[in-house]
Order: structure tokens, then C-alpha cells, then sequence
């Protein structure tokens, strides 16, 4: 399958992030034919797309803005999750850094489709070149009188407001964003209600990835067909596939949905020269690692599902023979325990646990039982814990110990540095340390 | 220290950006930062005050997110991203190499407050690997030597650039940056690097693009 950019298009011209060069291509001219097309109209057009959430979960797009309730009194938000911080995903970054204003237009396209008139754009504080680069267009938006009071004369006001977190993964949490935003801890909501009901200020408000909002100014201008054209009935569109770990070419590569891993994979190179593929995750630490057999399976929703996994944020991990499984499980499974927000039993406690028994594995003194205690642990924690972090840190370690089993038997003897010599890994082995 | 008159008003003007003010609280907790390089008992007063919350309502805000520092960071607050896709790639060693050369751990600082030091998680730079931040700013593609090149010449206050955007600054005057007070830079660093540009090239060079597209 070839590559296809669309978002990426122009990213190597030096003014891609700057009003001027958006608009050299087309840029600002998707709102204002939605702005004459009327705002159910584009609902029922981002419905027909099919395009889904590509923040992780793959929820329709159309069909949750159509839950935004239209007619009622209250101010309506839409909230930009910017807040990119899976490990594994780098794709709303560079899309940030490269070409804000499809964000920016996207923005005005969905706060006018769900009659919003206020916008929040929130970003990870850890990215403050990103940040100026959304802030910029901005302003730009602004200067050029498509963000504002009476938007092109249309009746439709709207303000946009770029607002940074402070390190915190849980903040990526629709919910905890939310509370985040409000100026309190992140920590997630119970749901019901839904943000589309009872979400920013207890208004009716819409949470979105980056990616999807980008990804309107361009469904609007070429239209539902096209779009269609791109991917397969259930997983449609073009997608920013960051591929990262041991390949040749590491970076982002724009592709339609149902390219598969092997050919992507190509396109970045290969994985490094001499090696071999050992594991690889579809998109993120969150989502089950699969082992190079399964690399012909087209990277859409329902493909990677039925091979045990799941797209999730659609930025795959490659590593090669030289890494440990033990080492990367208890690395991930660290990030989890720190990223808890404390909010409930299971998850708080679940991965301190995981990550106490994974740390007594990499250091070379696991036990066998150790292994079912894991087990035991990850059954506490999934399905039980407040909100998906929780099923997220119970996911790596039971696909590792699926596909790896012996390297967790060999972890109850030898540590994994001895094991696996971490230097053999690195990108600069071979030179000096 | 008590906080400037001048950055109370930043504070008034931050929350004059949201429909509630509470909202504000993450920007004004970052401008307290610009002016002191953590959040103070002070910075935590201000904020309770002008947004008519508690000192501990306040506090338990800024003690949940990390870029929030209860001791003063460094000049230059230096991550080096651990989680695996780096830490496995080279960010481990780096890690140890510039610990051990400035003699400090995680969340400590160095005795004469030029540099701190934190083990951070993935920086949504994972193509980059393995990645270091200097105050958030990207230090992609690191090796141990190219690390330590650089922590050297930041205690010796020499220029660095950032592989992805602008001279390396303070941590305070970067603070302001996410305040959200505009401070002019946005077009230093390039628009977009190799790795960001790599599909893109590929691309080209297989005479591969998508069909009909406008826009
Ligand atoms: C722990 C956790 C972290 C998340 N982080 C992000 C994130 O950084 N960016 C994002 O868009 N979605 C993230 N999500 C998913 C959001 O909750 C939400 O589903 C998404 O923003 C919806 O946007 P979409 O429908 O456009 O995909 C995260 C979810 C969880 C449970
Ligand atoms: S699952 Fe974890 S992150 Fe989610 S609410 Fe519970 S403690 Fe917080
Ligand atoms: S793991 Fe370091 S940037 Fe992602």
C-alpha cells in the first residue's frame, strides 16, 4: 500500500506552520464552506465519513458530536486533546509543530457543528516549542478575522484558548482533562453523565484528539468519497503512523488505515540492519505486544483487534533481539505506577505491586509463583480499576508473558542486563560509552 | 520572597482568558514558576487569593502535577526520557552518565543552582531517541558524549539550541513561555526535522502521494 500525505503534505516547506503557507495549499476555505453548508449537515457528513477518534479508542467521530445536545441553553465547549504523552505516540506533535492551522480550522469547523462558541486546546507543558507553534496560528487565525466575534460575517463567535498541563498522563483521561481544565487535580470522573452532557463546567462539551480535529478541514474540502477512498468500511481515512524503536528510518509516515506493519515498516527502513524484529506494539505501550508473525496484519481497528491486540493511537514500537522483554514490561509498567492518580484501590495499588515484583524479575530474582502472582495481580486491576489507565497497566505484562515465557523463567536466575547486554541495544552500540 | 506586583497582574490577565476563573489555576502555577523557578508558599498565597480558593486547595493542585517544583529547579532543568522506547534505545546510559558527571539524582540540583536533574517519561519524541529535554526544550537523538557536550556547556553558560526549536533559555523565562505570554520564537528551529519529514520524503521519492486531494 502506498503512502498517502495528506496532513504531512506539506510539511517540508519552511513556512508549512505559518497562515501563509496553510492557505498557499487551500487552507480556510473548509469552514466557510461548511459555514454555508450548516452545522447538522456537517455532522451528518463527519458521521458518513466514518472517521474515528484517533486518540485511541476509535469512537466515531460524527456520531459523538452528535451527542453534544443542540437547542438547549447552555454554552457548549469543545476541548483539543493535545495532551499526547502514550508512550510510543508522536504524532499530534510534530502535526502541532508542522501544521497548526488544520487544527485551528478543524476547531472552527466542529465548534460550529456542535454550536460551540468557546474552544480549549490542551497541551502537554512538556512541548514548549509546540506550544508557541499553536499559539502562533492562533493569533494568526485571529489577525485574519476567522476566530472572533461574527467569524466572516457568518453569526458564529468563537474563542479559542491554548492552555498548558503540568505533567500528567492521567490528564490525557477525557474526564481528568476536564478537571484539569478547571483548575483542579486530574483526576477522572465517574460516567455517566458524559462530557457531551455534563463535561467542561458541567456544560455539554466534546473532547477530541488532535488528529481527528485536523483531519475535518480536509474531509470537508475533498468530501465523504474521497475519504472512503482511503482505508477500509470500518477503519476509513489516512492515518499519521509514527514508527519508532529499532528501524533504520524512524519518524512519521502518513498512510491509509490497513497498511500493514511489514509494509510500513519497509518505508521506515527495515528494523536495524543485522537484526530481527522481536516484538512490536501497534500503538502504544498500552495495547498488547505482538511478535513478527503478525506483522502482515493491516493496522486497522478490527485487524489488529483479531490479532489480540488493539490500534490504540496507531504509533508502532519495533524492537529487536538485542531488547529484553522483562526489561521493557517492567520499564512500562514503572511509567504506569507513577502516572496513577491515586483515585482508586486497584490501579494505585495494583501497579505498585506489578512494578515491586517486575523490578525483583529484571534484577534477576523472580520466582515461579512470582509469575502467577502477576497474573493475579493484572486480573485485580483490569476491568476493575476507575478508568482505563488501570486495564492500560494491566495489559503488558500477560502478552509478554504469552510470548515470552521463557525469558521471565530465565529472569528467576539471571538478571536481565545479563542476559540481554543493554549497550547491544542502544542506537550508538558499536561506539564507544 | 513575596510576588511582584507585575506578576499579579499576569495572573489577573491569565484569568481574564477563561469563562471560569478557576481555570486558570495550571497557567498561574507555570507564571509563578517564571518568577521564582518552583511554586512557593508565597506563589501558592497569590494564586489562592486571586482566584478566592484556599492555600491547601491550592497546594493540592500544584503537588499532583510534576513540572510543578516545591524546591527550586535549576537554571536549566534537565530531563532524560527513560520510559522504554528511549531508555532502552541509549536513554539508560545516558542517564547514568549525566547523573553521575554532575554528581546529582533525580529531582536534585546542583550545589550551585545551575542544573536539575529529572528522569522523565516519554516526551512524544520516541522518533527521536533517545530523547533529552533542557526546561522541555527537544534534545533529540542524544548519545552519552552529545549529553554530556551538552550539560557542560550549560553550566559554563554557553550557547545551546535546541535540535527542535530555539536557544535553550532559563527555566523561569520558559515557564512564562507556557504561562502563555508570548515571548517571539516561535520561527526559531526548523518547521520540521528528518524524522518528522521521513514518510513524507519516502514518499516523494516513490512517486507516491494521495490521490485527488484539495486543500
Ligand atoms: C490514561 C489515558 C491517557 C490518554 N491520553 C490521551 C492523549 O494524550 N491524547 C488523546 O487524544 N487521547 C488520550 N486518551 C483518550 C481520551 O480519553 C479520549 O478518548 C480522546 O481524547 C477522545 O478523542 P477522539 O475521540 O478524537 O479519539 C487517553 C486515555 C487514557 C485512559
Ligand atoms: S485507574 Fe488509576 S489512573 Fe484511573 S482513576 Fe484509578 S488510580 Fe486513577
Ligand atoms: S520514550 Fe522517550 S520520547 Fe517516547
Amino acid at each position: 500500500m502506498t503512502l498517502t500525505p495528506v496532513l504531512s503534505a506539506h510539511w517540508d516547506e519552511p513556512d508549512s506552520y505559518k497562515i501563509s503557507g496553510y492557505q498557499r495549499h487551500g487552507g480556510y476555505t473548509a469552514f466557510k464552506k461548511a459555514f454555508a453548508t450548516g452545522p447538522d449537515e456537517i455532522i451528518s457528513i463527519v458521521k458518513d465519513s466514518g472517521l474515528r477518534g484517533r486518540g485511541g479508542a476509535g469512537f466515531p467521530t460524527g456520531l459523538k458530536w452528535s451527542f453534544v445536545p443542540q437547542g438547549d441553553d447552555k454554552p457548549h465547549y469543545l476541548v483539543v486533546n493535545a495532551d499526547e504523552s502514550e508512550p510510543g505516540a508522536c504524532k499530534d506533535t510534530p502535526l502541532m509543530m508542522a501544521n497548526p492551522h488544520s487544527l485551528i480550522e478543524g476547531i472552527i469547523i466542529a465548534a460550529y457543528a456542535m454550536r460551540a462558541n468557546h474552544a480549549f486546546i490542551y497541551i502537554r507543558g512538556e512541548i514548549p516549542h509546540v506550544f508557541r507553534r499553536v499559539d502562533n496560528a492562533i493569533r494568526e487565525a485571529y489577525a485574519a478575522g476567522y476566530l472572533g466575534k461574527n467569524i466572516m460575517g457568518s453569526g458564529f463567535d468563537l474563542e479559542v484558548v491554548l492552555h498548558a498541563g503540568a505533567g500528567a498522563y492521567i490528564c490525557g483521561e477525557e474526564t481528568a482533562l476536564l478537571d484539569s481544565l478547571e483548575g483542579r487535580r486530574g483526576q477522572p470522573r465517574l460516567k455517566p453523565p458524559f462530557p457531551a452532557v455534563s463535561g467542561l463546567y458541567a456544560s455539554p462539551s466534546c473532547v477530541n484528539n488532535v488528529e481527528t480535529i485536523a483531519n475535518i478541514p480536509y474531509l470537508i474540502n475533498n468530501g465523504v468519497d474521497w475519504f472512503r477512498s482511503f482505508g477500509t468500511e470500518k477503519s476509513p481515512g489516512f492515518k499519521l503512523f509514527s514508527v519508532s524503536g529499532h528501524v533504520n528510518r524512524p519518524g512519521v509516515y502518513e498512510a491509509p488505515l490497513g497498511i500493514t506493519m511489514r509494509e510500513l515498516l519497509e518505508h521506515a527502513g527495515g528494523v536495524r540492519n543485522g537484526h530481527s524484529v522481536k516484538f512490536w506494539l501497534p500503538g502504544g505501550s498500552s495495547v498488547p505486544m505482538l511478535t513478527p508473525d503478525l506483522l502482515d496484519t493491516p493496522l486497522t481497528y478490527e485487524d489488529i483487534a483479531a490479532a489480540g491486540s488493539m490500534l490504540g493511537t496507531g504509533t508502532p514500537m519495533i524492537f529487536d533481539e538485542t531488547t529484553s522483554v522483562v526489561r521493557a514490561v517492567t520499564g512500562w509498567i514503572s511509567f504506569y505506577k507513577h502516572e496513577s492518580c491515586g483515585k482508586c484501590t486497584p490501579c494505585r495499588e495494583g501497579t505498585w505491586w506489578l512494578s515491586d515484583v517486575l523490578h525483583r524479575f529484571e534484577a534477576g530474582h523472580g520466582t515461579e509463583s512470582d509469575l502467577d502472582k502477576l497474573i493475579e495481580i493484572c486480573e485485580q486491576i483490569a476491568g476493575r480499576s476507575f478508568c482505563a489507565l488501570g486495564d492500560a497497566a494491566a495489559t503488558p505484562f500477560p502478552a509478554a508473558l504469552k510470548y515470552f515465557r521463557d525469558e521471565f523463567i530465565q529472569a528467576t536466575s539471571t538478571p536481565a542486563n545479563v542476559s540481554f547486554d543493554p549497550v547491544a541495544a542502544t542506537v550508538f552500540a558499536g561506539a564507544s560509552l | 520572597m513575596s510576588i511582584s506586583e507585575t506578576t499579579r497582574e499576569q495572573a489577573r490577565e491569565i484569568i481574564a482568558r477563561y469563562p471560569q476563573a478557576r481555570s486558570a489555576l495550571l497557567p498561574m502555577l507555570h507564571l509563578m514558576q517564571a518568577e521564582e523557578g518552583y511554586v512557593s508558599a508565597d506563589g501558592i498565597s497569590l494564586c489562592a487569593e486571586e482566584l478566592g480558593l484556599t492555600t491547601a486547595e491550592v497546594a493540592a493542585v500544584a503537588t499532583f502535577y510534576t513540572m510543578y517544583h516545591r524546591k527550586p529547579a535549576g537554571e536549566y532543568h534537565i530531563g532524560v526520557c527513560i520510559n522504554p522506547s528511549c531508555g532502552i534505545l541509549g536513554g539508560d546510559a545516558i542517564w547514568e552518565k549525566v547523573s553521575g558527571r554532575l554528581g546529582i539524582g533525580h529531582d536534585e540540583v546542583t550545589p550551585d543552582g545551575k542544573i536539575s536533574l529529572e528522569r522523565i517519561e516519554c516526551q512524544a519524541a520516541c522518533t527521536h531517541a533517545p530523547v533529552m529535554t533542557a526546561n522541555w526544550e527537544f534534545l533529540d537523538n542524544m548519545t552519552p558524549e552529545s549529553a554530556l557536550d551538552v550539560i557542560e556547556k550549560l553550566a559554563k553558560g554557553k550557547e545551546v539550541i535546541s535540535t527542535r526549536g530555539p536557544r535553550i533559555r532559563t527555566f523561569k523565562e520558559n515557564s512564562l513561555t507556557l504561562a502563555g505570554f508570548n515571548d517571539g520564537l516561535v520561527d526559531d528551529g526548523v518547521q520540521a526535522d528528518e524524522q518528522m519529514l521521513a514518510g513524507l520524503k519516502r514518499a516523494k521519492e516513490l512517486g507516491q502521494s494521495a490521490p485527488g486531494v484539495k486543500i
